[in-house]
């Protein structure tokens, strides 16, 4: 049929495309596209859409592995959980709407991700973030932490789907543009993880969800531009009804429950335009839709409008022929709007109407083939200058003020501030609360089975060396696991950068991206989905952040282990052999107010043996408790096992103060460098003293070092090095300081 | 015996009640949908927790007026047991079943955290098998959850023992510290005169597996299946005693 082709308005040619993207679009269609096809195209080749940046590079992470029932290119990547069950996850970033809507930009990041999920037919069980922002003394950066942590609690409490753990670092650079990353779980029988490939022709292309407003409108291009303040930005921004999210969720699952679905996929970014061109292109058919059938939510919209917005609570599902009237009923009995608006077509060509008249006909491939750059990658300029560092010239500095100002940081202070405002038990799977290493869920239909999830990033690691950086995030989420007693089993990943037209972040991008790649094929963890982040950057740009979200598999969740010491009288263990050292670390940011240093590239080998140490040591019930070191080096592990085992001890109303713990430290050089350096592979563990015989042969066994540093014990945090003048600590602070410094939160549980 | 669990849209601990009730308890239960007008047949009926209806105007406002909660109104004044968990809580003080109102907390956020209740009242079909004094460790989550009476209505429910849970820390001390929400004399649940009629802040569904923290609130769902069970026994005379079990 013949598509109107108006003349060009010369302002808006090419509408969000380049060029070369337009001459390329012309070619492809053999004549000019039309409006509605301009506006289609424009979102579905920008960087959100397509990957056209990064497509190449993501090419290299490892994605094949063991269990692994989806990988990447679905809503969601999912692999055997055990017990018949799948684990559908993915983490999405919802950066720029946060900085722009702090409240609703995050409470539809929940939103959105929980709908990935829940288009692999899976029911969400749990959510993790990953938030970084400015100073959060700034005036400027206050109200957007408390609006962006509002809009998750807002949104995830009222769904009903528990925010089980997450982080929350703070940096200069994210000052005018904050990361709000967010994880999502889903559990479904594995023999039901439903599919985004439309097919059948004749079947009935339905729309199901919350009315189309002209919210959200360019989201998608919004997101792939740099921040600049514009006021109209906020129209690009959704509005979130976290209650009509839980009815979606409910009608969805009965929808698909009836059978009757032979596709679903929800419409999020670029809304119509990507649910029904991706859907479409992945079954190899076409469709033929008419919007004028789309519930809307005001009037007057233009069928541009229709098809780009991107109003929250939506999905598009392929129904069986026939069968219609089964999705509907569910639909009307959980009072949601629910449409036929088309139908499948074998030949590949999708075909929009406006009423009787065709804006769009296309082939549906045209769309989600974008074009693919390799830009230019160069190491930034600032690299030789931050690397070249000497910690021999640090002054030096009294160690418990350092480690109590370290404790009051965000990032290595307790964020129970945060947590304590989300639902984190709600679906009562909770085993281990936020707080942990790593959030463990139990799994109710494959029991004593359980998952573990963690989420971690180092934006400073990854500024001073991305390829380490990189491989940092992957091995910290490992780690983390492994304290919980949980084995690694997939990776998915969000990918936050600045301008990738940039050579120097296009090179950290690779970097980063090549370092995750080594660090999971040594750890045999494949990624299993993701989504990168560019343009991250309003005046300066952030710290390359690769952040990642690591799931584990824990055979029986009765055997996991926790951070705070288990029992007084225990020996304190150092386990793992990496060397610490103050460069990059978290105590020269904060104490010398430098991020400078060159970074280790860890011995993966090495790191992997510790991890798998650490997971087997839990299972087995050897360790009492077992901590990752990480930001904040062996000082700041050892306070924070103290703190915690406090916390639950005043719960327990048992001991007023206390435990403690008295630590010596051998061989140890300087000071500051043996408290409060960093490296990766270092867990700090406490156990009876008469497991000690078994977990030493397992560390043999499995060659990870061990040593025992210290006991249990008193109501103080005592760090002596051997050699030092006798009865002279490097460190000794009551619990009781500490815990005023980590948490200052007093609350009687 | 059934025991019925309301699902209102925006509900979302509807199924956890169900778990405990069905899948650790072993007693019959089953979703009660909102449209329904009829509770007969039921031995107990829950409002669970959630957001029903978005909570958009009030907590439990818009709840109040569905059709199910006009039957819960005879089926209460009949006797028939009826339980109101957070936002169930919210619905029967809308509803006029339980006195007071639940503001938002002082805080003026979400809470959700382990707390302590200290019983108050054990003549209720939900604290049969506690005895007073006793003290739970049971999850909240709720941000508007600061239960309020004026002091004239106070006195009147204090002097009728309607007060059934109070915050208090571990020893049992009903203290400031130990309010998380800053509700009046720290009251966490209240019952109707008569009893039957119950509405907590705290969520016992949470709390009924030592593996998810505490298996306290286990003990409020007990205490539920014991009361019906011993009515049963009283409603069927030739019913020999032995024949029932008694938990």
């Amino acid at each position: 049929m013949a598509v109107e082709t108006p003349a060009r308005p010369p302002e808006r040619q090419f509408g969000a495309l380049r060029p070369a993207e337009y001459a390329e679009v012309c070619r492809r269609l053999g004549r000019d596209p039309s409006p509605a096809e301009l506006g289609m195209f424009g979102v579905m080749w920008s960087e959100h859409c397509a990957y056209k940046h990064s497509r190449a590079a993501l090419r290299r992470l490892p994605v094949k592995g063991h269990g692994v029932l989806r990988g990447p290119g679905e809503n969601a990547g999912a692999i055997d959980a055990g017990g018949g069950l799948a684990a559908v996850f993915k983490m999405e970033s919802h950066n720029h709407p946060s900085a722009v809507v702090p409240f609703h930009g995050a409470a539809t990041g929940v939103g959105g991700i929980i709908r990935d999920v829940l288009a692999m037919g899976a029911r969400p069980v749990a959510l993790l973030d990953s938030l970084r922002f400015g100073p959060p003394d700034d005036p400027a950066v206050a109200p957007l932490i408390h609006g962006v942590v509002a809009g998750i609690a807002a949104y995830g409490n009222s769904i009903g789907v528990p925010t089980v753990g997450g982080e929350l670092r703070c940096a200069p650079c994210y000052r005018a543009n904050p990361l709000v990353n967010v994880a999502c779980l889903g559990l479904v029988p594995a023999d039901r993880i439903a599919t985004s490939r439309a097919a059948g022709p004749g079947n009935a292309v339905v729309y199901l969800g919350a009315r189309t407003g002209r919210d959200g409108m360019q989201g998608a291009a919004f997101a792939s531009v740099e921040l600049a303040g514009n006021p109209q930005d906020r129209s690009a921004v959704q509005m979130g009804d976290p209650f009509t999210g839980k009815l979606l969720i409910e009608a969805t699952l009965e929808a698909l429950a009836t059978g009757a679905v032979v596709a679903i996929q929800d419409l999020g970014a670029a809304g119509l335009t990507c649910a029904l061109s991706e859907m479409s292109a992945r079954g190899g058919v076409g469709m033929d839709v008419d919007l004028q059938k789309v519930p809307r939510r005001e009037e007057g919209m233009a069928p541009e409008e229709v098809l780009l917005s991107e109003s929250q609570e939506r999905m598009l599902l392929v129904v069986e022929a026939g069968r219609e009237e089964e999705v509907l009923a569910v639909a009307r009995r959980w009072d949601l709007p629910a449409v036929v608006i088309g139908r499948v077509v074998a030949e590949p060509v999708l075909t929009v109407r406006d009423g009787g008249r065709a804006i769009v006909t296309l082939d549906p491939r045209y769309l989600t083939d974008a074009p693919v750059y390799a830009p230019d990658a160069a190491p930034p300029a600032y690299l030789e200058e931050a690397r070249r560092f000497d910690a021999s010239s640090l002054p030096a500095h009294d160690p418990a003020e350092a480690l109590l100002t370290l404790l009051r940081r965000p990032g290595t202070a307790s964020a129970r501030w945060v947590f304590r405002q989300y639902d984190h038990m709600i679906q009562t799977n909770t085993v281990v609360p936020p707080g942990g290493d790593a959030a463990v869920l139990r799994l109710k239909d494959a029991a004593p089975r359980g998952l573990a999830l963690s989420v971690d990033g180092n934006g400073r690691s990854s500024y001073l060396d991305p390829y380490v950086g990189g491989m940092l995030a992957v091995l910290e989420a490992a780690q983390n696991l492994a304290c919980a007693g949980a084995r690694p089993a997939a990776v998915t990943d969000c990918l936050n950068f600045a301008s990738p037209e940039r050579p120097e972040v296009f090179w950290t991008f690779t970097q980063a991206v090549d370092g995750i790649a080594r660090a999971c094929e040594a750890l045999e963890v494949p990624v299993v989905g993701g989504n990168v982040s560019f343009y991250n950057e309003a005046g300066e740009g952030i710290y390359p952040t690769p952040i990642v979200a690591m799931l584990g598999r824990v055979d029986d969740v009765g055997r996991h282990a926790r951070p705070g010491w288990s029992g007084v009288g225990d020996l304190v263990v150092l386990i793992g052999g990496g060397v610490p050292a103050l460069d990059g670390s978290e105590y020269l940011d904060a104490i010398h107010g430098r991020v400078a240093g060159r970074l280790a590239e860890p011995d993966l080998p090495a790191v992997a043996r510790t991890i798998r140490y650490v997971r087997e040591a839990v299972a087995a019930g050897l360790l009492a408790s077992a901590h990752d070191c990480a930001e904040g080096g062996l000082a700041v592990a050892l306070a924070e096992c103290c703190v915690v085992a406090w916390q639950d001890a005043s719960a327990r109303a048992a001991a007023p103060a206390g435990p403690g713990a008295r630590v010596t430290l051998r061989g140890a050089g300087r000071p500051d460098v043996a408290l409060f350096g960093e490296a990766i592979g270092r867990v700090v563990g406490s156990v009876p003293a008469g497991r000690m015989p078994d977990l030493l042969n397992l560390a043999r066994r499995l060659e990870v070092p061990v040593q025992v540093i210290g006991r249990v014990a008193g109501d103080r945090l005592v760090v002596t090095a051997d050699g030092s003048p006798a009865g002279r600590p490097l460190l000794d602070v009551s619990v009781a300081a500490l815990a005023r410094a980590w948490d200052p939160i007093v609350e009687e549980a | 015996m059934t025991i019925g669990i309301v699902v209102f849209p925006g509900s979302n601990c509807d199924a956890d009640t169900v778990h405990a009730l069905r899948d650790v308890l072993g007693q019959d239960a089953r979703d009660v949908w909102h449209q329904e007008t009829s509770l007969d047949g039921l031995d107990a009926v829950i409002l669970p927790g959630g957001f029903s209806y978005g909570d958009y105007l009030r907590a439990g406002a818009i709840a109040s007026t569905s059709p199910v909660v006009r039957a819960l109104r005879g089926y209460a004044a009949a006797g028939g047991p009826v339980l109101g968990i957070c936002n169930g809580f919210q619905t029967l003080v809308e509803t006029r079943l339980l006195p007071g109102a639940l503001l938002p907390n002082a805080a003026g956020e979400f809470r959700c955290r382990h707390v302590r209740v200290r019983v108050e009242r054990t003549d209720t079909p939900f604290t049969g098998a506690l005895r007073e004094g006793d003290v739970l460790r049971i999850p909240i989550a709720h941000g508007e959850g600061r239960y309020y009476v004026t002091d004239r209505e106070r006195a009147r429910i204090t002097l009728a023992r309607q007060i059934a849970f109070r915050y208090c820390d571990a020893g049992g001390h009903v203290t400031p510290e130990a309010n998380p929400n800053g509700a009046i004399d720290n009251i966490a649940g209240v019952a109707s005169a008569s009893g039957t009629v119950l509405g907590l802040m705290p969520h016992p569904e949470r709390a009924s597996e030592a593996i998810v923290g505490s298996a306290d609130g286990l003990r409020i769902f007990e205490s539920l299946v014991r009361w019906i069970r011993t009515r049963e026994r009283a409603a069927v005379p030739s019913m020999p005693a032995a024949a029932s079990e008694d938990r």
